[in-house]
C-alpha cells in the first residue's frame, strides 16, 4: 500500500476534475477509477458556498480525499495565500502546490515552488508539489520538508507519455518520498509503465476527462496501474539488446 | 525592442494583403499538415485557398480545443457602466457626434445591475465604457472595481486605453483582464473611422497590450472589427500582435474575439462583408494557429451559428448581454451600443452548451489566487 504523511491509499491512480463535459459524468469516471486522491482547483469552486458548489458535492465519498490545487498562482505568496484559503475552506491541510507563471504551457516554476514548500511544510501543510522531472529539484524539495514530488512525464494536458523517463529513473531511485508522475499521461499503458519503472502513482486528468467514454477510460486506467505496479513488484526481467556473444571475450581466462 | 510598433513598422499592409491572397492549395495542406504553424502558415489557414478544406480546419480546431480546454464553455456578461463619449467611431452607437442621451452609473446604480447579474448566475463580468476621461477616470475604476469585487470572481474590463501607471494601479483592486480591440490594422483606415478625439492616435492603441503586459496583467484580449477592411489582413496582424505579446510577456494569458461590425441607429455599412463560412474558417485558424489562445464569442452573432459554434473551437461565450448603461436594471429602455442578435438568456444557453456535451463554467478564478 501507498502511504503519504501517514495516510494509506488502496488505488496508486490519483484524478483530476477539470475538462469534464458535466459534473455528473466526471463524478461516475471518477467512482470507476477507484481514486482515492482528487485533485481540485482552487479557482474552479465556489470556497465560499462549498456546500452548494457543483464539483464539491459530487466528491463527497468516504474513500475520496480531496487535493486542493493552486492552479493560477504565479509566485510562493500568492501559493502560500491560496493553500491557507483552501485549508480553511475544504478542511484539509494537503495541497497540491501548482505555481506556473507561464500560462501557455503551463511550465512549473522551480524557484517558487522550492520557496512556498518551505514555507508550506513548516506551517504544517501536506506539500504536494507539480515540478519539472528534475533530480536535484526533488532533493532540495525533500529537504525542505514535501510529502511527495510529482514530476512531470511530459508537458501538461499534452498526451505524450513519458518524455521524460530518463530522469524519472532517476528521481525514482534516489527518492526518500513518494514518486507521483503528475501531467502528460495520454493512455492507460503511459500509467502502466510509469509504474512499471516504480513510480509510486500516477495522477491523470486530460486522457480520461476528454475521452469519448471518460467511465470506461477511467476503468482502463485504474486496471493499467494495477498491472504496472504488480509488474514492478514481480520484477520485470531487464530487456537485453544484444545476443550473447558465442566466443565469450573472456573465455581466455579459464584456457 | 521597445513595443510592437518596432516589428509592425517593418510591415507593407498591401505586400501582406497580396502574400495572403496567393496562397495556394499547396500552401494550405502544408499548413494543415504541420505540427507547429507559423505564421506564413496562419496567411494560408485564412486565404482563400483554404475555404474548401473548412471542414478539415473544423475537425483540427475542434480536437485540438478539447485536448487544451476540455468539454467546457466558459460564461461571462457585459456591464456598461457608461456611454459617455469623447471619441468619433464611425461605427459605434456611443460615438461623440451620435444624439444619444448619455449616462455613467452611480455606484448605487452598479449594485442595482451587479444584482440581476448575479442572479442570472454570472461570477465573471466584463465592464464596459466609452472614452470620457473626465468623468470616466481611473478613480472612477478604482471605485467601481471596490464595490463590485466581493460580488465577483473575475473582472475584465474593456475601456479607454490607459497609460502604464493607471494598469499598475488597478490590478490591486482586482483587475484582472483588459480587452484592446485595435479595430483594424490599417493605419489610414484607421484615421478615417476615428477622426477626433485621445482614440485617433493609432500608436497609443497600437502599445496598449505592450503596456498591459508591462503592468503584469493576468489576461489581454486583442482583436479587429470585423467589417473595416479586408479581414484576412487585419487578422493576421492580430496573429502577429498575439505571436509578439506571448514571447515578450510570457505571464500573460491571452484571448482573441472577432465581433463583427453590427447594424445600431445611424450606424455605417461594412466595408467588406464577412459570411459565416468565413468566420468559421477564422475561429479555426486561429485555433490551428494557437492551441492555448482563449477564443471569445459574443451576442453579436445569430442563435444558430453560436449553437454551432460551440463545438468548433471557441472557449468562451457571452448570453443575456445588455450593452447600454443601466441596461439590466437601471434603464431597460435606453439606446443600445449594437443590437444583440441572440436575446437568450443564460440559463438557455447554458442548455444549449450542455445539449452538445459541454459543461458551461460559471467560475473559472478566484480573486484570492492574485493577493
Amino acid at each position: 500500500m501507498l502511504t503519504i504523511a501517514g495516510k494509506t491509499f488502496n488505488s496508486r491512480l490519483f484524478t483530476g476534475t477539470g475538462k469534464f463535459s458535466s459534473s455528473i459524468l466526471m463524478e461516475d469516471a471518477l467512482l470507476a477509477s477507484g481514486s482515492e486522491l482528487v485533485t481540485v482547483a482552487l479557482k474552479r469552486v465556489d470556497v465560499k458556498n462549498n456546500e452548494q458548489d457543483d464539483i464539491l458535492i459530487r466528491l463527497k465519498y468516504p474513500h475520496i480525499n480531496l487535493l486542493p490545487n493552486t492552479s493560477g498562482v504565479r509566485n510562493a505568496k500568492e501559493a502560500v495565500f491560496a493553500a491557507q484559503l483552501a485549508r480553511e475552506a475544504l478542511e484539509t491541510n494537503w495541497v497540491k502546490l501548482e505555481i506556473h507563471p507561464d500560462p501557455k504551457y503551463l511550465m512549473p516554476d522551480p524557484i517558487e515552488t522550492l520557496k512556498a514548500t518551505e514555507e508550506l511544510a513548516k506551517m504544517g501543510f501536506v506539500v504536494l508539489p507539480y515540478i519539472h522531472a528534475d533530480p536535484v529539484l526533488c532533493k532540495r524539495l525533500e529537504d525542505a520538508g514535501t510529502a511527495a514530488v510529482m514530476p512531470l512525464g511530459s508537458p501538461i494536458g499534452s498526451n505524450k507519455g513519458l518524455k521524460t523517463i530518463d530522469f524519472l529513473e532517476i528521481i525514482i531511485s534516489q527518492s526518500n518520498v513518494p514518486v507521483i508522475v503528475d501531467a502528460g499521461i495520454g493512455s492507460p499503458s503511459d500509467a502502466a509503465r510509469a509504474l512499471e519503472i516504480g513510480a509510486d502513482a500516477v495522477l491523470v486528468n486530460t486522457a480520461i476527462a476528454v475521452s469519448s467514454n471518460p467511465v470506461k477510460m477511467a476503468k482502463a486506467f485504474k486496471m493499467a496501474v494495477e498491472a504496472g505496479r504488480m509488474a514492478f513488484e514481480a520484477k520485470l526481467a531487464t530487456p537485453v539488446a544484444h545476443a550473447v556473444a558465442s566466443s565469450p571475450l573472456t573465455s581466455f581466462l579459464d584456457e | 525592442m521597445n513595443s510592437f510598433n518596432d516589428i509592425f513598422e517593418t510591415y507593407n499592409w498591401d505586400d501582406t494583403k497580396a502574400s495572403i491572397y496567393a496562397k495556394n492549395a499547396g500552401d494550405v495542406e502544408r499548413a494543415l499538415a504541420s505540427p507547429k504553424r507559423t505564421l506564413e502558415d496562419f496567411k494560408a489557414l485564412v486565404s482563400p485557398a483554404a475555404a474548401s478544406y473548412l471542414e478539415q480546419m473544423a475537425n483540427i480546431s475542434q480536437q485540438l480545443t478539447l485536448k487544451r480546454f476540455g468539454k467546457v464553455i466558459q460564461m461571462y456578461v457585459p456591464l456598461y457602466l457608461s456611454n459617455e463619449c469623447n471619441n468619433i467611431c464611425t461605427y459605434c452607437g456611443f460615438s461623440y457626434d451620435n444624439k444619444v442621451r448619455r449616462k455613467t452609473l452611480s455606484p448605487m446604480e452598479i449594485m442595482q445591475e451587479v444584482a440581476v447579474i448575479k442572479d442570472m448566475g454570472y461570477d465573471h463580468v466584463l465592464l464596459v465604457t466609452g472614452e470620457a476621461n473626465q468623468t470616466v477616470h481611473v478613480d472612477y475604476f478604482k471605485k467601481t472595481l471596490d464595490l463590485i469585487r466581493p460580488h465577483f470572481a473575475h473582472i475584465s474590463m474593456e475601456v479607454q486605453p490607459l497609460d502604464l501607471e493607471d494598469y499598475e494601479q488597478l490590478t490591486p483592486y482586482g483587475l484582472n483582464t483588459v480587452l484592446v480591440y485595435q479595430e483594424t490594422y490599417h493605419e489610414d483606415d484607421y484615421k478615417k473611422h476615428h477622426p477626433k478625439g485621445k482614440k485617433s492616435n493609432f500608436q497609443y492603441r497600437l502599445e496598449t497590450p505592450d503596456r498591459l503586459g508591462q503592468a503584469g496583467i493576468h489576461k489581454m484580449g486583442l482583436g479587429v472589427l470585423i467589417g473595416l477592411e479586408d479581414w484576412r489582413t487585419d487578422c493576421f496582424f492580430t496573429a502577429l500582435h498575439l505571436n509578439y505579446l506571448e514571447k515578450r510577456y510570457w505571464q500573460s494569458k491571452y484571448s482573441l474575439s472577432f465581433p463583427r461590425l453590427r447594424p445600431f441607429s445611424g450606424g455605417l455599412e461594412p466595408k467588406v462583408e464577412m459570411n459565416d463560412r468565413e468566420l468559421v474558417q477564422l475561429i479555426c485558424a486561429y485555433r490551428l494557429f494557437n492551441e492555448e489562445v482563449e477564443l471569445s464569442i459574443s451576442t453579436r452573432e445569430s442563435p444558430s451559428f453560436r449553437n454551432n459554434i460551440i463545438k468548433l473551437g471557441v472557449t468562451a461565450i457571452s448570453a443575456g448581454s445588455k450593452t447600454n448603461p443601466g441596461g439590466y436594471a437601471v434603464e431597460p429602455q435606453s439606446l443600445e451600443q449594437f443590437e444583440i442578435s441572440d436575446e437568450r438568456s443564460p440559463q438557455e444557453i447554458a442548455k444549449v452548451i450542455r445539449a452538445q456535451g459541454y459543461e458551461p463554467v460559471w467560475k473559472d478564478w478566484d480573486n484570492c489566487l492574485a493577493k
